[in-house]
């Protein structure tokens, strides 16, 4: 049996009902990991005096002095390296990358070294980081602020990659990855930053003060990497999804009276192969939704699994709604983003077979 | 559209045509080289300034040479480190210990012993002199031809050639290609393939030694050739920017494999030069100098210790062999470079430096050479007891799998599972030399 979470906020000893957005859930990991580990160190464009230009690091610089939270260069290279290098001296630095569209000059640190700096040494030498960068689309943030740039990553030997999707989840998830020795990249959907996105884009957005995710609790909590989380249960299908996507196949499903077994990934590496294997093995189908392009995006790796691992109870294909495979458009942007149409679409198609 | 100006003519057709540069050695194979075009000062005639001097009044020592040793093979000025005897005795058993080393491997890659090599021979007071005068716990950010550095601290050196065979004793366990070292006993950090990443790493390590309060500082090598990286360039801002307490040395040997230092941009500028644009403290040295190279490895590191900020220094020097064994410079630089180079050998100048003391002499240097290469050989006979590449003495398959992550995931359970199938299908009856290997 998989260890998959429930989708509402945890039960047992949380304190008072705070409701968070994840901005908020992100701050507070950081505050709650900071104030518990003097190793710990948050750097990045613009993340000290001004607390980050999505305001994550609010109030970190001022609480934790300026050796502890500090404004960077404009060098994403120099940022991840020197990440490495205070990784190797014993720190645990957590960098921030200001959009997942400008992580690419310090790929090279993250691939060449970041991530082969345990296998390389034989372990003599880490790289506990965890990088986060705001990630994937619906902003009208046109080519250079929307990617999704997941499945690069995802193909490094060495680097975990995780994406929440809910406050409580945020929080949990970015304490668990800064205080895993392995480098981390945590990817912040910043569309859901405020409040889950239907997909509706014509339709009136709701804070996350009215859903139930919302509600942090106060102080130290972990979500284990590796695990995924049912979003809603159902019998009809199995959709894998992760990040603002897993709202919006939520939404289309509602909208379409479909009871699906909607499974938020939160780690895609590594993955839940068990939860996944568990649902498609009980549903006999499976949807698998990113807003990343789709040739070689990670739907492929997924579609790929779920076929290998799950061939003989499959009752239809397995389907995947996608991004297109252009750069992220602007005045075109819901015409590209897999929105309501595109995954009705898909789930017809595949509960039709 | 409206016709030009000029009417039918096209635009510009006044202007005199543009040219691309590209930069060409002085010298190709079977050129006559003469260097007299290298200005080589007078040892003892730098002055050595205080070590927290602002890095604007540093003109000067980024466009001269630090010289300690003379052509009367006399140390001079105020660089001398003044070391006593026996350390300079020391730094010469060092240098000539990574020679001795540098030959056996160099020729056990010829015997297929194992599949690549570099030496370092005549850039060895870059990394012996400069690491001496660092204190052990230092942390060191080399590139792949600071072997020196090893030699210097003590790690034994049947670890290095046991990295070299990726035989069963490596402490890599054969995952690296040879000589990508690493030994953090010895604040050696893991050499990378790819070039000058390790720079702004040793600067981000530095910062963590002042963030934390420390009293350890970095220092970090990197070839002339590599400075043209963007991360060389993210190095010098983040250590000029968080006055750092590193040093950043970069060893100018003249030659990036086949590319002469034109195309790392020397024609024009000094690379200790680079140093001053980002408000760094730089020092441009004698890099066959091991005198002056320590005095200036031991004034950065002054100056990085007395919080003064980082320093560049750029040793002068050139690389006397190939650059690797998978190199032949005959294809592209004259032979003759090496024996007209005017700053002549290391060794020979450390070496002849002690006789003229009257601390050494020719007989002590021919027992010393001899012991080397027979400690070298020897190491090498026991190194080969645990294999050498290729034979089948290497880490069980299942190590394949290891340190890619703390723990291992299920994706890699599975290949770890599918590699051991793989070799028992192979060998039904077992490993040929006994082993066990899973």
């Amino acid at each position: 049996m998989s260890d998959t979470a429930t989708k509402t906020a945890p039960q047992g000893e949380a304190p008072a009902e705070r409701r968070l957005n994840m901005i908020e859930a992100i701050n507070e990991a950081l505050d709650v990991t900071m104030s518990r580990d003097d190793n710990i160190v948050v750097m990045g464009e613009d993340v000290g005096y001004f607390g980050g230009v999505f305001r994550c690091t609010a109030g970190l610089q001022e609480k934790y002095g300026k050796s502890r939270v500090f404004d960077t260069p404009i060098s994403e290279c120099g940022i991840i390296a020197a990440a490495v290098g205070m990784g190797a001296y014993g720190l645990r630095p957590v960098p921030e990358i200001q959009f997942a569209d400008y992580i690419y000059p310090g790929l090279d640190q993250l691939i060449s070294e970041a991530a082969r700096l345990r296998y390389r040494s034989a372990g003599e030498y880490t790289s506990p980081m965890t990088v986060r960068s705001p990630f994937g689309g619906g902003i009208f943030g046109g080519q250079t602020h929307s990617q999704s740039p997941e499945a690069i990553f995802a193909h490094v030997s060495g680097l975990k990659t995780v994406i929440p999707a809910t406050p409580y989840d945020a929080k949990g998830l970015l304490i668990s990855c800064i205080e895993d020795n392995d480098p981390v990249i945590f990817f912040e959907p910043k569309r859901i930053y405020n409040g889950p996105f239907s997909g509706y884009y014509d339709k009136p957005v709701q804070p996350w003060k009215k859903f139930d995710a919302s509600i942090v609790p106060e102080g130290h909590y972990t979500i284990p990497l590796g695990k995924a989380r049912h979003a809603t249960e159902g019998e009809e299908l199995t959709i894998l999804a992760y990040g603002t996507m897993v709202h919006v196949v939520e939404a289309v499903c509602a909208e379409k009276g479909i009871e699906a077994d909607i499974l938020d990934l939160r780690t895609i590496v590594p993955l839940d192969i068990e939860a996944i294997e568990e649902s498609v093995k009980k549903t006999g189908r499976c949807l698998i939704v990113h807003e990343a392009t789709r040739t070689a995006g990670f739907g492929a790796e997924l579609s790929a699994l779920v076929t290998e691992r799950c061939f003989y109870h499959l009752e239809a294909p397995v389907e995947r709604v996608t991004g297109f495979d252009t750069p992220y458009p602007h005045s075109l942007e819901w015409a590209y983003f897999p929105g309501p149409i595109r995954i009705g679409e898909a789930l017809d198609k595949i509960l039709a077979e | 559209m409206a016709d030009r100006p000029q009417g039918t003519a096209k635009a510009g057709d006044n202007r005199p045509k543009l040219s691309l540069h590209v930069p060409e050695p002085k010298f190709r194979p079977g050129d006559a080289v003469d260097f007299s075009h290298i200005e080589v000062p007078e040892a003892g005639q730098q002055p050595r300034p205080d070590e927290t001097t602002d890095p604007k009044d540093m003109l000067d020592f980024a466009h001269g040479l630090i010289r300690v040793l003379g052509e009367d093979n006399k140390a001079h000025g105020p660089w001398d480190p003044k070391l006593d005897p026996e350390t300079l005795r020391t730094m010469l058993g060092h240098m000539a210990m990574t020679r001795a080393f540098d030959e056996r491997m160099f020729r056990g890659q010829r015997q297929g012993k194992t599949s690549f090599y570099m030496k370092c021979t005549g850039e060895e007071a870059t990394s012996v002199s400069a690491s001496m005068a660092l204190a052990a716990d230092d942390m060191v950010f080399p590139s792949y031809r600071q072997q020196g550095i090893l030699i210097q601290r003590g790690y034994p050196m049947i670890e290095m050639i046991n990295q070299i065979y990726s035989n069963k004793g490596d402490k890599l366990k054969g995952r690296q290609l040879p000589i990508m070292y690493s030994s953090k006993e010895h604040s050696f950090f893991t050499i990378s393939g790819n070039l000058a990443t390790q720079t702004p790493q040793a600067v981000g390590w530095a910062m963590a030694s002042a963030i934390k309060g420390d009293s350890r500082i970095a220092a970090t090598w990197v070839g002339e050739g590599s400075t043209a990286e963007g991360d060389f360039h993210s190095a010098c801002l983040f250590a000029t920017v968080y006055n750092a307490p590193v040093i950043l040395n970069v060893v100018n040997n003249q030659w990036a494999i086949s590319s002469f230092s034109g195309f790392a941009g020397a024609e024009r500028a000094t690379f200790a030069a680079r140093g001053l644009g980002y408000g760094i403290a730089s020092l441009r040295v004698d890099g066959n100098d091991p005198l002056a190279c320590y005095a200036a490895e031991q004034w950065a590191a002054n100056r990085a210790r007395a919080n003064a900020g980082p320093t560049l220094i750029e040793f002068f020097s050139y690389r006397a062999e190939g650059h690797s064994t998978s190199d032949d410079p005959s294809g592209y630089r004259s032979a003759q470079e090496r024996d007209e180079w005017p700053l002549g050998d290391p060794v020979m100048r450390l070496k002849n430096h002690l006789i003229e003391i009257g601390e050494w002499d020719e007989e002590r240097q021919q027992k010393m050479d001899l012991e080397a290469a027979e400690f070298v050989k020897k190491t090498t006979k026991e190194a080969e007891e645990n294999g050498i590449l290729g034979h089948g003495l290497h880490h069980p398959f299942r190590t394949m799998f290891e340190d890619v992550f703390e723990e291992l995931p299920w994706h890699l359970r599975e290949q770890s599972e599918q590699a051991i199938r793989e070799r028992e299908t192979k060998f039904p009856e077992g490993l040929p030399n006994g082993g066990k290997g899973a």
